[in-house]
């Protein structure tokens, strides 16, 4: 632990003072700020952020670390020499990572919310949510990016990978889903397409986000089902973990071949 | 060739890339307090050979002893190992003087340093700049501080000369020089037949994955009876060609 | 001997009006039989269980300090029968379920000029009861069902055949149907609350030419129901989150003329729900956070909805008609994004209030899980772009920039 530590100290401080984790950060700061100005309701805001921490987080996560982990390569290796495990050097490369990309999304959102103020307690919640839903994305997709960096040697086809999975990930499944439900629609469908929200973090995040936005709409036809499903504390927990699971997957993935790779 | 205590003795060293064999049973010795070049064309496993000294890559098979000691997983075995890698690329917005604190941090208090490099290169002013600001040359200077700083017993330098300027590179020379006649052991890689010849003991000569030669960097030229290092090593490969095709 | 001893006669200041005072020591039904009409009966505190009262004089009942008429969960309490009977300050407790008839804690039938006014209505099958009643007043009444089943539940305010009745300022929660109306004429609804019933808070059909001023109907299952009736107006009214797959802020369902004014519709699964409803006006209505704000089903024609407030629904406009004769004009729209560049306030280009994603869910409802996804904002851009599906004939040709006040 110590030693995860000790990396993370370094590449962080590496990390932070990058100019594209301050762009990063200012971009949610102004989206943020403009979504809270030119929306009133700060429930407005939020439902303007959910697609923008959808989009962009994933985006940035996979395609940014994909880079920082080949431009890396020589420092890594670098490391990998000096007497510490592989597992505890990944680790603080990962997580050197993951977390300043989680605090400039968290400080850039949190920081306008903080200057305006918000009162209403369901908005904080429904805020918390969001913030949470965008670092466990960051997390997976850090995770993402990692495993594609280490797997392909060729840095174009790293991006290239890094792109396509942002894509299907955040646009093409739900297409997918789309196209299924209408194939199958003499079917009752409601649970298949939980479960295939479940398998898709971008999806789970967004229906998270559901759940506390549009509860109106929720309620009626399918919402119903969903809600009682997400309404239980036992779907909410398996919804949660599903979550964590994708946050955690990705790395673990990344960490195995990290173990095993031949640099 | 026969080495007595060696520092370092590889034994049957495999490695396949897929179905490619990069290294077939690499079988050498190195001697302590000397210098050691290993030379090569490129593709000859080289690099490979280093890689896995350093625990950067895995080998398929065979044995390495450092110092007596079986060297397997534990990454603390490479305490004794000092490396400078070829490339010299560091996390861009870290200063010289932090990535040093960070390997001192990494390594642990109990490592005696040694910034006598620091000083010989007039390094001080550009240690506390950001990396990315340093040129090819200064960050080449850092990577080499970095190698030397914590007293290894062996020292695994490759292509150490590449990209600096003439000065530095005599510095670095005498150095390498001084840290030999201080007993340490040195691995070194270039492509500069001279430079090697100026400074190694022994040469390993790798072909195709295979040891090709193996010995005092004399014996070498006098085996070949040629006058340079370089014609040497050409004239081995020249056989080592001939060899092929006829067997063929 | 002992009855007549406990009852007191007083010779009011009037002169021919006896006030008759009840204790729990005599009935209720005792002091009716010797009262005269015109007589003012006043029932002092205490529990009254005693077989149904049948009022059939012209008296004013009065409670004081809340006596409780009990119906011991096995009949109805009260029946009137006489014209301007008054029933004021009591709690009617316990009127058992019944499956053969209609049993109401108070039931006025065929009877003029009633007033039944600050009573309390606890744990009864139906509360206030009126058949073939005219020119009554109910008001101020809190009626609490036990909150059963929508079957072994029955209407807290229940009108049938009758006209030019008053309701105003009443609570009514746990029963089937708030306030239900059934052949009734003329009649007022003002300033009521009805809450958490089982079925609707106000349900009525048939019933022509009633107004609905500044009620609450809150979280009922199924919302407000209107149906098969003519010339209705609806004013001020809060329609708030009644939610669930069948549940409507405002269900018109083969009405005509109805006039919608200055109404909330907030947080229902859909705020209003016109099916066959013709000739609606809705003007100054507020739509906020519903799931559906309007959805116009076909067969609905010549509906006009102007200056009204559409924000923060997860759809604005649904229908299953891509003809549409209902006019949209000079709404504010918060999904509005369009353009104002003469600052007059209006913006310069249509809205189009139909997402292609509200008929997708329409035809395909699981498919309602994707909402919000990248997926479907592309895809809702596209027909903006490029409209094929969505009815173009539904548009807000007049925009407001700014939600109106």
């Amino acid at each position: 632990m110590k030693t995860i530590a000790k990396v993370m100290k370094y590449e962080l401080s590496d990390v932070v003072r990058s100019r594209w984790l301050v762009a990063y950060t200012l971009f949610f700061v102004i989206v943020t700020d403009g979504l809270l100005r030119f929306s009133g309701a700060s429930a407005n805001a939020e439902l303007g952020l959910l697609n923008v921490v959808l989009v962009v987080i994933p985006l940035v996560s996979v395609v940014f670390g994909t880079m920082h982990v080949y431009n890396a390569r020589e420092f890594t290796e670098l490391l990998l020499a000096q007497p510490i495990g592989r597992r505890q050097l990944f680790g603080g490369l990962y997580l050197g990572l993951a977390i300043p990309l989680s605090l400039g999304f968290a400080a850039g959102v949190g920081i306008p919310f903080a200057l305006h103020g918000f009162d209403d307690p369901v908005q904080r919640r429904t805020l918390a949510t969001l913030l949470g839903i965008g670092v466990v994305l960051t997390f997976s997709f850090t995770g993402v990016a990692f495993a594609l960096a280490l797997r392909l040697e060729d840095k174009a086809k790293g991006l290239a990978a890094a792109i396509a999975i942002w894509l299907v990930t955040t646009v093409l499944y739900d297409g997918l889903v789309l196209l299924l439900g209408a194939m199958f629609a003499d079917y009752p469908l409601e649970r298949p397409l939980i479960a295939l929200m479940m398998l898709n973090p971008v999806d789970l995040g967004r229906v998270l986000m559901l759940l506390q936005l549009d509860v109106s709409a929720l309620m009626g036809y399918t919402g119903a089902s969903l809600k009682s499903f997400f309404g239980t504390s036992g779907g909410m927990l398996l919804a949660v973990g599903a979550l964590l699971l994708w946050a955690a997957l990705p790395p673990l993935a990344a960490l195995r071949r990290f173990g095993r790779k031949d640099f | 060739m026969i080495v007595i205590d060696p520092i370092l003795r590889i034994d049957g060293l495999t490695k396949r890339f897929g179905t490619l064999p990069v290294l077939q049973h690499v079988s050498v010795a190195i001697a302590r307090g000397r210098v050691t070049a290993i030379l090569g064309p490129n593709g000859a496993g080289k690099t490979t050979l280093i890689k896995i000294l350093l625990g950067l890559t895995r080998r398929d098979g065979g044995l390495i002893e450092l110092d007596g000691q079986p060297l397997g997983d534990d990454p603390s075995a490479r305490a004794a190992i000092g490396y400078m890698p070829q490339i010299a690329r560091f996390p861009e917005n870290l200063t010289g003087a932090e990535l040093v604190e960070m390997l001192v941090d990494l390594r642990g208090p109990g490592a005696t340093l040694d910034r006598d490099l620091i000083d010989r290169f007039r390094l001080g002013g550009d240690l506390t700049k950001p990396l990315r600001t340093l040129s090819g040359g200064t960050r080449q200077k850092v990577n080499a501080v970095l190698a030397f700083l914590f007293t290894p017993t062996l020292l695994v330098l490759d292509e150490p000369t590449a990209g600096l300027d003439p000065v530095a590179s005599g510095v670095l020379k005498d150095k390498i020089r001084e840290e030999r006649e201080r007993g340490k052991t040195l691995i070194l890689t270039s492509h500069v037949m001279s430079e090697l010849e100026e400074l190694a003991d022994d040469i390993v000569l790798l072909l195709d994955g295979r040891v090709r030669f193996a010995g005092p960097l004399r014996d070498l030229t006098a085996r070949t009876k040629q006058i340079s290092l370089e014609r040497a090593v050409a004239q081995l490969m020249r056989e080592a060609t001939d060899a092929g095709s006829e067997a063929a | 001997m002992i009855i007549s001893a406990l009852l007191v006669a007083l010779t009011t200041l009037g002169g021919s009006r006896d006030t008759i005072v009840v204790t729990p020591r005599s009935t209720v039904a005792a002091a009716i039989a010797r009262a005269h009409a015109g007589d003012v009966i006043r029932v002092e505190p205490g529990t009254y269980a005693e077989p149904m009262i049948v009022v059939d004089k012209q008296v004013t009942l009065v409670g004081e300090g809340w006596p409780v008429l009990d119906g011991q969960s096995a009949h109805q309490i009260m029946s009137i029968t006489a014209d301007d009977v008054t029933v004021r300050g009591f709690v009617f407790r316990n009127v058992g379920t019944s499956f053969v008839e209609d049993r109401a804690a108070l039931k006025v039938t065929k009877a003029r000029g009633c007033t039944i006014s600050d009573n309390r209505i606890e744990r009864a099958f139906f509360g206030i009861y009126l058949a073939a009643a005219s020119d009554c007043r109910i008001t101020n009444n809190v009626i609490t069902g036990a909150g059963a089943s929508e079957a072994a539940a029955g209407n807290g305010i229940h009108l049938w055949t009758s006209n030019r009745i008053h309701i105003e300022g009443n609570r009514i929660s746990g029963q089937r149907d708030g306030i239900y109306f059934e052949f009734v004429r003329e009649s007022e609804v003002i300033g009521n609350t009805s809450e958490h019933n089982l079925r609707y808070g106000l349900h009525f059909m048939y019933s022509d030419d009633c107004r609905y001023v500044d009620n609450v109907f809150r979280a009922n299952s199924a919302g407000v129901a209107v149906m098969m009736t003519k010339r209705v107006t609806m004013t001020g009214n809060h329609f708030e989150s009644n939610w669930g797959s069948a549940s409507y802020g405002l269900l018109l369902k083969e009405v005509y003329d109805v006039r919608l004014e200055r109404n909330q519709f907030v947080r229902n699964t859909v705020g209003l729900l016109a099916d066959g409803a013709n000739r609606i006006v809705a003007e100054h209505n507020e739509f906020r956070r519903n799931g559906w704000a309007v959805k116009l089903l076909a067969s609905t024609d010549e509906g006009h909805f102007r200056a009204n407030n559409f924000i923060g629904n997860t759809f604005d406009v649904a229908t299953n008609n891509r003809e549409s004769s209902n006019e949209l004009a000079g709404n504010y729209w918060d999904a509005y994004r369009g353009y104002d560049l003469d600052h007059n306030g209006v913006g310069d280009v249509p809205f189009h209030p139909v997402r292609l994603f509200s008929l997708l869910v329409q035809t395909n409802e699981p498919s309602l899980i994707l909402l919000r996804s990248v997926f479907i904002s592309l895809l809702d851009a596209a027909e903006r772009a490029i409209p094929t599906l969505t009815p173009q004939a539904l548009a807000d040709r007049s925009p407001m920039m700014r939600p109106l006040p």
